[in-house]
């Protein structure tokens, strides 16, 4: 087993996710599946291939640095549960204590 | 026996990009806006937008790191990193992780005349997160502003070659120089287009291993960098005399109590779970490019410093003072440019100009006039037109209606009086009328000529020419 359910835990707790027992086993059995059937790859000679950090083939793809439209504030904010002078309201993430 | 503490601190310097549009999509990046009208679907990332990258700060971004004497990356790449607040929409910023834009650069500083090199460990290229709103926003919840979302941002972090909480701050101030010469961002730190964190840390003097770091937030001024260090210093040597350990964790400055708060534990908030970012294509920038971005760049201000004193002969000091910023240089520049007596301009811009614009809390850009008329000030005095004394008083009418020296002489009647039958009327006069004066100084009491003196320019509201002022009296005395 690669990855425990601790580690599962803590990466659902650092994607905000709550799991049930269940699905907290779930997943361990999932994704310790998913990383044994990606250990399959390493079977391959790689030797002379050079390494990418991409899946597309291309690279540079840029625009211009000029200004085009925006949206109004009405329709920025038209999906926010709760708004304020202007401005999205959510509940306060404490930065201090 | 005490311990003597080696300070160890290396700062992370953000920096906002003065494009047009934003780092990925085409919104402007103006700062003031009525809130969340700065935004579109790509900045505000819903979902099956695409962000295409802004050519232009990949450019920006290039030319501060070969200012900062950087190397460029021939391949880069993009990648997410992953963090739940709520300043992101998309719950990630993109960012630059294990391939940045450059790397191993430099910064001199002069630390008490000597000159040391803090090392440039990496410069990458970001999006900027929103503002959020805490004050008065109720006790529960917070505002935010996605305007600033997505603006593109340069990261510099810094290797950990700084020694003191001055270094910190000389360091940053250079940095900033630098960058305003390039033009790439305002630099502001009161607007948040400059933001500075440190990571500092102390250990015994001698010791080759680093100490615990604490990282530094919240400085918002060069003056609380250096504060907030010099307190966080303290409250490590405190620790460490007590015996006990420094936690390693994220404070924030208090500028109001002036201390350091706890703020959160590092390694929970460091789990970014960077991954490349699928939606953007890598960069290979090739020599080319680089060697033209090169090209344009402009003389940095040490190597103006060094040619002012060189060439025009000035004082260190002086050249250091004008050089800087850009904008300063360039002025005087021009001010020689029309009139080559090259101290004699130092003076003036240090003196009067740099006076006027600190009184006001004005940029040297908001003078009314151009360098040629401050030139045409200083040939009226060379010509005697008007004395050095008046010339003051031009100097400000200058400032406030940005008119030509020789206007305003002409306008307020300013001319000096040169007629020498003019003056003697006028200094025979004062004589009469100071007759104890007159013996005092017959009787070898030499002030009392500069009351005499005084009672003509008075008497001519300064225009008198004093040199002549000064003979006619002699010659009558």
């Amino acid at each position: 087993m690669k990855i425990s359910r601790g580690d599962v835990e803590h990466v659902a707790n650092l994607a905000r996710l709550e799991l049930s027992q269940e699905e907290m086993e779930a997943l361990t059995r999932q994704l310790n599946d998913i990383l044994t059937h990606m250990e399959k790859l390493g079977e391959l000679d790689t030797e002379d291939v050079p390494p990418t950090y991409h899946v597309l083939d291309m690279v540079n793809l840029f625009r211009p640095d000029k200004v085009g439209k925006c949206l109004q504030q009405e329709e920025a904010l038209a999906n926010a549960p709760d708004q304020d002078q202007g401005c999205i309201r959510v509940p306060r993430v404490l930065e201090g204590s | 026996m005490t311990t003597e503490y080696e300070v160890v601190i290396g700062l992370e310097v953000h920096v906002e990009l003065n494009t047009d549009s934003k780092m990925f999509c085409s919104c402007p990046t103006t700062f003031g806006a009525e809130p969340n009208t700065h935004v579109c679907p790509i900045c505000l990332g819903m979902p099956g937008v695409l962000p295409v990258i802004n050519r232009k700060a990949v450019e920006y971004t290039i030319r501060a790191a070969l200012a900062l004497n950087c190397q460029v990356a021939k391949y880069s790449k993009f990648d997410r990193k992953n963090y739940f607040y709520p300043d992101l929409p998309k719950n990630y910023q993109i960012s630059q992780y294990d391939l940045p834009l450059a790397t191993g650069g430099y910064v001199e500083i002069s630390v008490d005349g000597k000159k040391r090199k803090i090392g440039i460990r990496r410069v990458h290229l970001e999006e900027d997160a929103g503002k959020l709103l805490h004050e008065g926003t109720g006790p529960k919840t917070s505002l935010v502003d996605f305007n600033r979302t997505g603006v593109p941002l340069i990261e510099i972090v810094s290797e950990p070659d700084l020694r003191s909480p001055e270094e910190a701050r000389l360091y940053l101030n250079k940095l900033r120089t630098i960058l305003h010469y390039t033009g790439v961002s305002d630099v502001k730190m009161e607007e948040g287009s400059l933001r500075c964190d440190a990571n500092v840390s102390i250990r015994p003097l001698g010791s080759e291993v680093f100490g615990t770091l604490t990282e530094v937030k919240n400085m918002n001024s060069f003056r609380a960098v250096e504060r907030a260090l010099a307190y966080e210093v303290e409250r490590q040597k405190e620790i460490l005399e007590r015996g006990e350990k420094v936690e390693r964790e994220t404070r924030g400055w208090d500028e109001n109590r002036r201390i350091t708060v706890s703020m959160r534990g590092k390694e929970e908030a460091h789990d970014y779970r960077y991954f490349p970012e699928p939606d953007l294509v890598p960069l290979e920038i090739s020599r080319d490019w680089v060697e033209e971005i090169q090209e344009r760049l402009p003389d940095m201000p040490d190597e103006r410093q060094a040619r002012l004193v060189r060439e025009l002969g000035l004082p260190e000091y002086d050249a250091e003072v004008l050089t800087s910023s850009k904008d300063l240089a360039d002025f005087y520049d021009a001010c020689v440019k029309h009139y080559p007596e090259a101290k004699t301009v130092s003076n003036w811009v240090m003196g009067e100009v740099l006076g006027y614009l600190n009184e006001k809390g004005l940029e040297i850009t908001d003078l009314p006039f151009r360098p040629e008329d401050l030139a045409g000030l200083l040939r009226l005095i060379d010509k005697g037109t008007i004395s050095g004394k008046i010339a003051k008083q031009v100097f400000q009418e200058m400032c406030k209606s940005g008119k030509a020296p020789e206007t305003i002489v002409e306008e307020k009647g300013l001319k000096q009086i040169t007629d020498e039958s003019e003056i003697a009327a006028i200094v025979e006069k004062v004589m009469e009328d100071n007759p104890k004066v007159v013996e005092d100084f017959r009787g070898g009491k030499e002030k009392a000529l500069g009351f005499l003196v005084g009672q003509v320019m008075k008497a001519t509201r300064g225009k008198a020419n004093p040199q002549l002022v000064n003979r006619l009296f002699r010659e009558r005395l």
